[in-house]
């Protein structure tokens, strides 16, 4: 029988302790991200008035044999930290010490986890551009991986998705399908291509297919008589997509991260012991990054684009006009899944971004070799140079996927009047707007471990193509995921610690939109403040201005006709602008980015961006990877 | 001494193997402890359920879904066979009657009176678990599978594509670094495990299927020609499904390079024995190489070499680099510095110094180099 949509009491048990938490009593934070290969631990304390972030340490993730259980990385990490800190915080008994006193312990312990894959889900719906796709964005915004999307219009024949259900191992299914009071034989006949394929959870033989409905409630009692024979433990929630025009996404996200804690972590070796010793429950990794981005939009009332990649995967968070949007980008990463960046992208694309001649057939045996042992680093410039335009592909079409997703909601009507005739706008547009986008925020080995953080800057505005201006930053070593947690039990740490000690700002881009004329004005500017200067940016010109952290200007723009920096094509813009490591970044190159054709003409093109800002000049002070 | 902890293959002479046998789903399992088995062997055998067919006869009657009911001439839990009537309406007087005929062979498993559907699951699949490596059964999951421990010889490949199979070594090629072309393979060759050298060409690779071959295993394969030979570029590296007539493991690396000599030899000495091979590759968390097991009928005298702790990087260990400048190459290491060296890349990195049997030393990241476990 289905269970009513509350709170169990594991994670009853945990939120009574963080409504229990006094955030002025908190004065030592110790957090925690276990992801696959790396467990890595950060200490937070209350220094001069302000947290901040004071230190971290690392160390391999347990979680697969011979250790099998998870603690023993969170243990060695937290022992590192203890060691750098001067501070006791795992005790004789193997425990972390809390609560803290002046020497030792931590006032409370949070973590992340996305060790063992994460979590992996398989979504259903009835229409896909409708309901199938609520579903999608519930899941991914839960923090999952989305295996399959299984819809009755999806072009598959019932047995064929019958056999992929079959086959899939996820950790749960949501389905939703039909608005309240709409169809529910359609949503019934997607309950009934599940229940007969009877799909086995990833982890232990002896727990039930975790199913979350989140439909039509007037289906609700014939879905149940569906999975009555048992092997399913359903759990009923509120329609994610009551009427077309809206989504209510919470009710089922909510499930996804208590049946994440209850069934999925519980099964993962050591998480039962890890699930005891946190002072809040254990968020998927991508989740609590989307929740750190949220808070920090929905503060600044800013719209924000983070990006987070991987060896195998590339995560995209976008929060545009307090609509958050996240996209898993499965088979888009640096190393065990470079070979299908180059697949994807195919080789020409990559190597236009390389400014010198590579033999083709060597290329591909270099790629495959960096997929068969993914923990290789470039040793030569020049496989660096390989490395970033790869990655420069990998980002783009991560985030071309992003923008078809991130759409406003399919299936609405509207009402058009005369004006609209000509407009062929309707549902299902993207509501990723790069020229109102005023945050772009990397993270992942090959953005925040480049060399020069201008390799870091160039890497973002060549793949994002970010629109008039834009202020782009890093995250310095991976914290998002430990603040998107602590935000949960104490939002002013997390605050505090995101801007002071996360993100290193690499500086502000002002791009153009349109097509600039080579070596014709683009646009003007005039900066007054902490620096003073004017100048004119041409057709296809790249120009860097330096501008310390701590600098703020003030700079009016005066774009060429036809030319759009903000405030419409031709029209003058005036904003504030802050400096960074990199600096002021003017891009007169045109929007959307095109590169010649012919090899050569390419590579000299190529060149020329990579000189004026920089990008690969010798550096005393080299980042260690 | 400094120390540091690099992973690499595993190359042996000797070591006491298990293997796991495990049904997916739960079963019989058919060997007890103690007893001796064969590659070939079923160690147990279970079956699957059959595939599920829907038949929407709510569209195919014309009928709303809740007459589907009283219209079915099967009921759940029936056998019903290919063409076989299951429903049929009440048509008018009697007449112009219409009859809906299984399209699948099976069982009714469910008729639904909310959609109309009925589920006719098809006939069990059976499953069998082979031993995959002969040698004694050391302990029996009930209903699940066994355990095999054998005393073998064992190598770890970098990359493979194909599965489970097994045969005699034969050797294609006379030297670690000699190419593999389709020439060296014979039909002779047929069913069994083929020790090619350096780059196997695609060529080579389709004259080892052709004959018969269970396997063909050499240091390096062109990109390019696991294009040809799959049909297809490979994305990620999740092998092991691959349908293609042989098992395919690469010992180094793509592009032309050479098995390294120790792992030449010591093939080379097991001519005529049997091995088991499995191209199965996963590199994710949790990773898997593919691997060469060849159970011995004696075990060797203690092995001179063994002088290192397994995955300590100390002066004098063997290792191979697997990263450009220098990829491909065997060396020793010759410096251990502990202090971050600035690469040619700009990049900060732990490294070590490695010296080439030609006298030639140089300076690699400890993350580009790949000890060769013995």
């Amino acid at each position: 029988m289905p269970r009513p949509a509350t709170r169990t009491k594991a994670v009853d048990h945990l939120m009574s302790d963080i409504t229990a938490i006094d955030p002025e009593k908190i004065k030592v934070i110790l957090a925690t991200d276990c992801g696959s290969t790396t467990t890595k631990a950060i200490l937070i304390q209350f220094v001069d008035g302000a947290y901040r972030q004071t230190h971290r340490g690392e160390a391999p993730t347990t979680v697969e044999k011979p250790f099998a259980d998870v603690t023993m990385g969170v243990i060695n990490s937290v022992t590192e930290i203890g060691e750098l800190a001067g501070r006791r915080l795992v005790g004789d008994d193997g425990r972390i010490i809390s609560p803290a006193t002046e020497t030792e312990g931590c006032d409370i312990y949070i973590s992340t986890s996305s060790a063992g894959g994460g979590l992996q889900m398989m979504v259903a719906g009835v229409i896909a551009e409708m309901t199938a796709a609520s579903a999608k964005r519930a899941a991914l915004g839960a923090g999952s991986i989305v295996m399959d999307v299984i819809a009755a219009n999806d072009g598959r024949r019932p047995h064929d998705q019958i056999q992929r259900i079959r086959d899939l191992r996820p950790d749960m299914i949501l389905i939703s399908g039909g608005t309240d009071g709409g169809t529910t034989d359609k949503v019934v006949q997607i309950a009934e291509l599940v229940a007969p394929a009877k799909p086995q959870p990833r982890f232990g033989s002896d727990y039930e297919m975790p199913i979350i409905y989140a439909g039509n409630k007037d289906a609700r009692d014939a879905v149940s008589s569906v999975f009555d024979e048992g092997g399913f433990d359903l759990q009923i929630v509120d329609n994610l997509r009551p009427v077309l025009e809206r989504e209510n996404l919470s009710p089922a996200r909510d499930k996804i991260h208590d049946i994440f804690l209850e069934h999925v972590m519980a099964q993962a070796p050591g998480y039962d012991k890890l699930m005891g010793w946190t002072g809040a429950p254990i968020m998927p990794t991508p989740g609590a990054v989307g929740d750190i981005l949220q808070t920090v939009a929905r503060l600044q009332g800013i719209n924000v684009v983070g990006v987070d990649i991987g060896g195998a995967t590339t995560d995209v968070f976008s929060v545009f006009d307090e609509t958050f949007n996240r996209t898993v980008s499965a088979n888009l990463g640096m190393s065990y899944s470079i070979s299908n960046v180059c697949a994807e992208a195919t080789m020409p694309n990559v190597l236009r971004w390389v400014p010198f001649d590579m033999d083709e057939r060597e290329l591909r045996n270099h790629v495959k070799n960096k997929m068969i042992r993914p923990t290789t680093i470039p040793q030569t410039k020049e496989a660096l140079m390989f490395e970033q335009a790869v990655a420069r592909e990998a980002l783009r079409l991560a985030y071309k996927q992003h923008k078809e997703f991130a759409t406003t909601l399919k299936g609405v009507q509207q009402q058009r009047t005369v004006g609209d005739t000509f407009s062929q706008e309707t549902g299902g547009m993207t509501i990723v707007n790069n020229m109102k986008l005023d945050l772009l925020v990397a993270s992942g080995g090959v953005l925040s471990h480049a060399p020069r953080m201008h390799q870091t800057a160039m890497l973002l505005i060549d793949a994002f193509e970010p629109e008039g201006v834009t202020m782009l930053a890093k995250d310095s070593i991976f914290m998002m995921p430990h603040l998107g947690v602590l935000a949960s039990v104490h939002p002013k740490a997390a605050e505090q610690v995101f801007d002071r000690d996360c993100l290193i700002y690499l500086g502000t881009c002002v791009c153009a939109k349109g097509s600039p004329k080579p070596g014709k004005l683009c646009f003007k500017y005039e900066l007054s403040g902490s620096l003073t200067d004017s100048g004119e940016i041409a057709g296809g010109e790249l120009k860097l201005i330096e501008m310390g952290m701590d600098d703020r200007a003030k700079i009016i723009l005066t774009p060429a006709r036809g030319i759009d920096l903000g405030a419409g094509p031709g029209k003058r813009v005036e904003k504030e602008v802050r400096g960074g490591t990199v600096g002021l970044i003017l891009d007169g190159r045109g929007r959307s980015l095109s590169l010649p054709e012919d090899r050569a003409t390419c590579q000299a093109t190529v060149q020329g961006w990579l000189d004026s800002l920089d990008v690969y000049a010798e550096e005393k002070e080299a980042v260690a990877v | 001494m400094a120390k540091a902890y690099t992973p690499g293959l595993l190359v042996t002479r000797h070591k006491t193997h298990r293997v796991m046998r495990r049904l997916p789903i739960s079963g019989e399992v058919k060997v007890s402890v103690g007893d001796t088995v064969t590659a070939d062997d079923i160690v147990a055998e279970t079956s699957l359920p059959g595939d599920v067919n829907p038949i929407n006869l709510s569209n195919q009657m014309s009928l709303p879904p809740k007459d589907v009911v009283e219209c079915m001439l099967k009921k759940e839990g029936d056998p019903v066979a290919l063409d076989e009537p299951i429903a049929q309406t009440k048509g008018i007087f009697g007449m112009f009657k219409t009859t809906v005929n299984s399209r699948y062979a099976g069982t009714i498993e469910t008729v639904s009176p909310v959609t109309g559907q009925v589920i006719v699951r098809g006939a069990p699949l059976p499953v069998q678990v082979k031993a995959y490596v002969g040698g004694r059964v050391v302990s029996v999951r009930e209903n699940e599978g066994c355990e095999i421990e054998a005393d073998v010889a064992y190598v770890q490949g970098i990359f493979g594509v194909g599965g489970e199979t097994h045969g005699r070594i034969t050797m294609a090629c006379q030297s670690h670094d000699q190419e593999v072309t389709p020439d060296l393979i014979t039909a002779d060759m047929q069913g069994t495990v083929i020790i090619g050298g350096a780059r196997m060409t695609v060529e080579a690779i389709e004259k080892a299927r052709e004959v018969g071959a269970a396997a063909i295993i050499s240091g390096g394969i062109d990109d390019q020609d696991l294009k040809t030979l799959l049909g297809y570029d490979l994305g990620v590296a999740i092998t092991g499904r691959e349908e293609l007539g042989i098992t395919v493991i690469v010992t180094e690396g793509f592009g032309e390079i050479a098995m390294a000599e120790r792992t030449f030899s010591m093939l080379a000495a097991h001519v005529g024995n049997e091995a088991s091979v499995n191209g199965a590759t996963q590199i994710r968390a949790g990773v898997m190489r593919p691997e060469i097991i060849i159970p011995l009928a004696s075990i060797p005298a203690d092995d001179a070499d063994q002088q290192f702790e397994e995955g300590q990087l100390e002066i004098g260990r063997t290792l191979r680099v697997i990263r450009d400048p220098w990829f491909g190459m065997i060396g020793e290491v010759s410096g251990l510095p502990s202090a971050p060296h600035v690469l040619g890349s700009g990049s900060k990195a732990r490294v070590l110094e490695v010296k080439f049997p030609s006298g030639e030393t140089a300076i690699v990241p400890r993350a580009n180099v790949e000890l060769i476990e013995e």
